[in-house]
């Protein structure tokens, strides 16, 4: 078939904000999930989940989109990725279950809140190390044998994917305690700006080890990051995080409410866009490009369609939803 | 126990679809009688009405967040365990999941929010829109995964390049030939799984006395509601059967035991199906019926399994048995809304109490013919995943060993064992309780989202000050 337009692009850049959407979105609802079982009591647990209950299932949608929309527009891909990390997305989905239902279940369960608050918790940070996980797996790349994976099931599981792992979990927390400085006051808000300051010394840590360790396992990345003259271009990427990274943790120890999540948010995205021109033109790292592993022109045509009038609609909606949410979240206040 | 990774994916595949589905079949309906009933207390301003939305709000939100949580597994399972399909299919597939996502499970997302937290925090108004909104949504997701499916049941508007599909025609492949039967069958078959869990639910609370005017309305409601739908469906399953008989003729085969091709076949009631032998044992039939109900002619012909080569026929005890279960329950069915419209014109209805202890025990019904039908159209469709193009054993994942398999089937076991009764306990104690004592409590749920700040701002909004 020929074709005018290529659109390869187009839903490169679609797919690309769907993910980095369900990263801060989801980010910092399961980064409010692992600090909630460092809150100091019962008030504070309520008021941790109450910042979010009403906007998690929307959140945790993106992460469909971003699946599904792989599958859409890169179906060799998936069939390559998904299999390859069979084990982290299995713990995922698990540990999503029971962070998921713990909020209906932990408000009409008395006698079991316990349990359901250790559900929330854990649930949450092991579906944060399993995408951790799934992000190392990644960079290191995949073995491909006729468009699909050919590795064993196991292949993912390095030193560098737990490291990856662990990073991440630092990183949704950090954008967990900047959701909950946002949405509380008081004692809740000290300790999301301690916690905040924890996590923030971790991710810098961890964005400095990988920054050495991937040019180690990725000629490819080595030779884009070294050659002259990307060096050169590059060169803001890390000054920009350095820069960054220096505003949110006086944000954390200061007063401001607002800039500790911007912050967050700017460090991820600044991470984000490294880890795109590191690997772009690669889906599958080293093996497949986008191009190799698109579906088919009518394919990505149809759905774009569709996809260029819902997207717009679905954000103002899920933005009116937010709003309706707004401000501080406080623990005493209920209905009747 | 062999350790096949195609056989174990099955079952890891039926096992987490069987469990996800019992939730759709509740809350698909259950969403549009909670908007009927918010329409219905916006427009009269009945409190009764407003008990019993609240009341099915509540069981709602555990039904559909632990669809959800086990919603979320459904589309993964195409990449881990089924990825040759996944990349084989996914160019005629893809949009059709992804027009999901975009249509039904955002809409559905952002809105339940609302439903869920908003009564006193938005206008009535409002509150109902949201409700309209999560309704739609639960009937925009069966419209595009039912298409879906159909599609791998009776494939249309494409074309096959190298092993990969590839569309041609988009409204083909979404109103492909069984899509309609489908979608119409498993609605009303949605609706009326409902229809069941509230006439039940109301029967139990009228016997023992409580909230009865809530519960007299919610018995009269899905009656109602039944007594249009049951009929309905038996002539919808019919015709779905007509069109399996036209576009999957293996798959009538075995729901019908047929073995040879013949005119004037009779209706196999019971058997025990030999697929080594292929024949049935302890057969007991009805003359001449079976060609009567298939063809719709006395004379009519109906193909047997024997037309087709034995690697191309789907197991067929599964099938037959699952079929007759679903239409048992149709005819149990069948019987209670007969015999409620009767006790409904004696006006006998709300105090006839075998009858109400008969509704209760009727809750399970509309569950065992979803899932049972569910098994007659899947195993049905075997050998194939894409029914006569792509086989179930080179769908699978060729990096996966049985050792793999087995332990994500053993955690998916685990899980769900331990979260499906649990969330039935607490679904039914909401129900012990009854709407009044519903509306009125707010013990267990201290620490309830409140939607805080929007309180204040909406009373300022309503000219009264806190
Ligand atoms: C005919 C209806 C129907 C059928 C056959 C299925 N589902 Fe389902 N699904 C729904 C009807 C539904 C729903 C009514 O829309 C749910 C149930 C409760 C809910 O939250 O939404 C849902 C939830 C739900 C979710 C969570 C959505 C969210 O986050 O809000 C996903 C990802 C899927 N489903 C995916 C699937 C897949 C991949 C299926 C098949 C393999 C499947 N469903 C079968
Ligand atoms: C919602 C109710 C559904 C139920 C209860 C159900 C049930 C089942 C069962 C029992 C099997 C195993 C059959 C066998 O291996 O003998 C199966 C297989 C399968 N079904 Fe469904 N299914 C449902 C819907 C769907 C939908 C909506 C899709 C896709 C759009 C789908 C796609 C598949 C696939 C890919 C397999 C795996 C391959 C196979 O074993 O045939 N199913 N399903
Ligand atoms: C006498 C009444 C009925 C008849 C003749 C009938 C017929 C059928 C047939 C032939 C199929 C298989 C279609 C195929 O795969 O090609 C089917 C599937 C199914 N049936 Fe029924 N059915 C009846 C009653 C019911 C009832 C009462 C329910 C539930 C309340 C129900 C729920 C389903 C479901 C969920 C499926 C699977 C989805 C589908 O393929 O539509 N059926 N039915």
């Amino acid at each position: 078939m020929t074709q005018v337009l290529d659109l390869v692009p187009i839903w490169t850049i679609i797919l690309g904000l769907a993910v980095f959407f369900y990263v801060l979105l989801d980010g910092f609802d399961l980064g409010v999930g692992m600090l909630y079982g460092l809150a100091p009591g019962t008030g504070a647990r309520n008021t941790i989940m109450n910042s979010i209950a009403p906007i998690w299932d929307g959140n945790e949608t993106w992460l469909l989109l971003g699946g599904i929309g792989l599958l859409a527009a890169f179906p060799v891909a998936f069939a390559v990725i998904i299999p390859a990390v069979y084990f982290p997305i299995l713990v995922m989905l698990l540990a999503l279950v029971f962070r998921g239902l713990a909020f209906e279940f932990r408000f009409r369960d008395a006698e079991n809140k316990t349990f359901w608050d250790h559900a929330f918790c854990y649930g949450s940070a092991i579906a944060t190390f399993a995408q951790g996980l799934v992000l190392g797996a990644f960079i290191q790349g995949f073995s491909v044998v006729d468009g699909q994976f050919g590795g064993t099931s196991f292949a993912f599981l390095t030193p560098f994917s737990v490291l990856t792992g662990v990073a991440l979990m630092f990183g949704y927390g950090l954008l967990g305690a900047g959701w909950l400085i946002l949405k509380t006051e008081g004692d809740v808000q000290a300790a999301a700006r301690r916690h905040g300051r924890i996590c923030l010394a971790g991710v810098a840590a961890a964005i400095g080890i990988v920054c050495i360790w991937t040019p180690m396992i990725s000629p490819m990345v080595a030779a884009r990051w070294f050659d002259w003259p990307n060096m050169l271009l590059f060169a803001p990427v890390p000054v920009l995080t350095t820069a960054v990274g220096f505003v949110t943790w006086r944000a954390l120890s200061g007063r401001a409410e607002a800039m500790p999540f911007l912050g967050a948010i700017g460090l991820f995205l600044l991470s984000y866009l490294g880890i795109a021109i590191s690997l772009y033109p690669m889906i599958v790292p080293y093996q497949l490009t986008l191009w190799d592993a698109a579906s088919s022109p009518r394919t990505q045509a149809f759905l774009l369609v569709g996809t260029l009038f819902l997207l717009p609609v679905i954000l103002t909606y899920s933005g009116w939803s937010y709003w309706v949410f707004r401000g501080k979240v406080r623990a005493d206040i209920g209905y009747q | 126990m062999s350790f096949d990774p195609v056989l174990l994916s099955r079952i890891q595949f039926a096992w987490v679809i069987g469990w996800h589905i019992l939730l759709p079949a509740f809350t698909v309906g259950a969403a549009s009688f909670i908007a009927v009933v918010e329409g219905l207390a916006l427009k009269t301003g009945h409190e009764v009405y407003v008990r019993i939305s609240t009341f099915w709000i509540k069981i709602f939100a555990i039904a559909f967040g632990m669809g959800v949580v086990t919603g979320i597994i459904m589309p993964f399972q195409f990449g881990t365990n089924w990825s040759r399909f996944a990349s084989a299919g996914a160019n005629v597939l893809s949009p059709l999941f992804a027009y999901e996502g975009l249509t039904a499970f955002f809409l559905e997302a952002a809105f339940l929010g609302v439903l869920l937290f908003g009564r006193k925090l938005v206008p009535p108004w409002a509150h109902f829109v949201a409700a309209v909104m999560v309704a739609l949504g639960t009937l925009f997701s069966s419209f595009w995964i039912l298409s879906a499916n159909s599609w791998m049941q009776t494939p249309a508007g494409y074309e096959i390049i190298n092993g990969q599909f590839y569309p041609k025609d988009w409204i083909e492949v979404i109103f492909n030939p069984s899509f309609p039967y489908r979608l119409a069958h498993t609605v009303i078959a949605f609706f009326t799984t409902t229809g069941f869990v509230v006439l039940g639910v109301g029967a139990y609370l009228l016997r023992r006395s409580r909230s009865v005017a809530e519960s007299r309305t919610m018995l009269s409601m899905a009656l109602w509601m039944l007594t249009v739908l049951v009929p309905l469906q038996i002539v919808v399953g019919d015709l779905h059967g007509l069109n399996t008989r036209d576009h999957q003729p293996a798959k009538l085969a075995a729901i019908e035991a047929r073995w040879d091709t013949a005119r004037r076949v009779p209706l196999t009631l019971f058997a025990v199906p030999d697929d080594e032998a292929e024949r049935n044992k302890y057969a007991i039939e009805i003359p001449w019926l079976g060609s009567l109900i298939l063809t719709h002619d006395l004379d009519g012909q109906v193909k047997g399994l024997k037309d087709f080569p034995a690697d191309q026929r789907p197991p067929v005890a599964i099938p037959f048995f699952a079929f007759r279960a679903m239409v048992g329950c149709a005819g149990v069915m069948f019987l209670l809304v007969v015999a409620g419209a009767w006790l409904r014109w004696r006006g006998r209805l709300y105090d006839t109490p075998l009858y109400l202890r008969l509704c209760q025990y009727g809750i399970p019904l509309g569950f065992i013919a979803v899932i049972a039908g569910w098994f007659v159209t899947e195993v049905g469709r075997q050998p194939w995943t894409i029914y006569g193009l792509l086989r179930t054993a080179h769908s699978v994942s060729p990096s996966l060993t049985g050792l793999d398999v087995t332990l994500s089937l053993l955690g998916y076991m685990a899980v769900y064992l331990l979260i499906y009764p649990w969330g039935l306990i607490l679904m039914l104690r909401l129900v012990r309780r009854g709407p009044l004592e519903t509306a009125e409590a707010v013990a267990i749920e201290a620490g309830r989202p409140a939607g805080p700040v929007l309180a204040p701002a909406i009373a300022v909004a309503k000219g009264k000050t806190l």
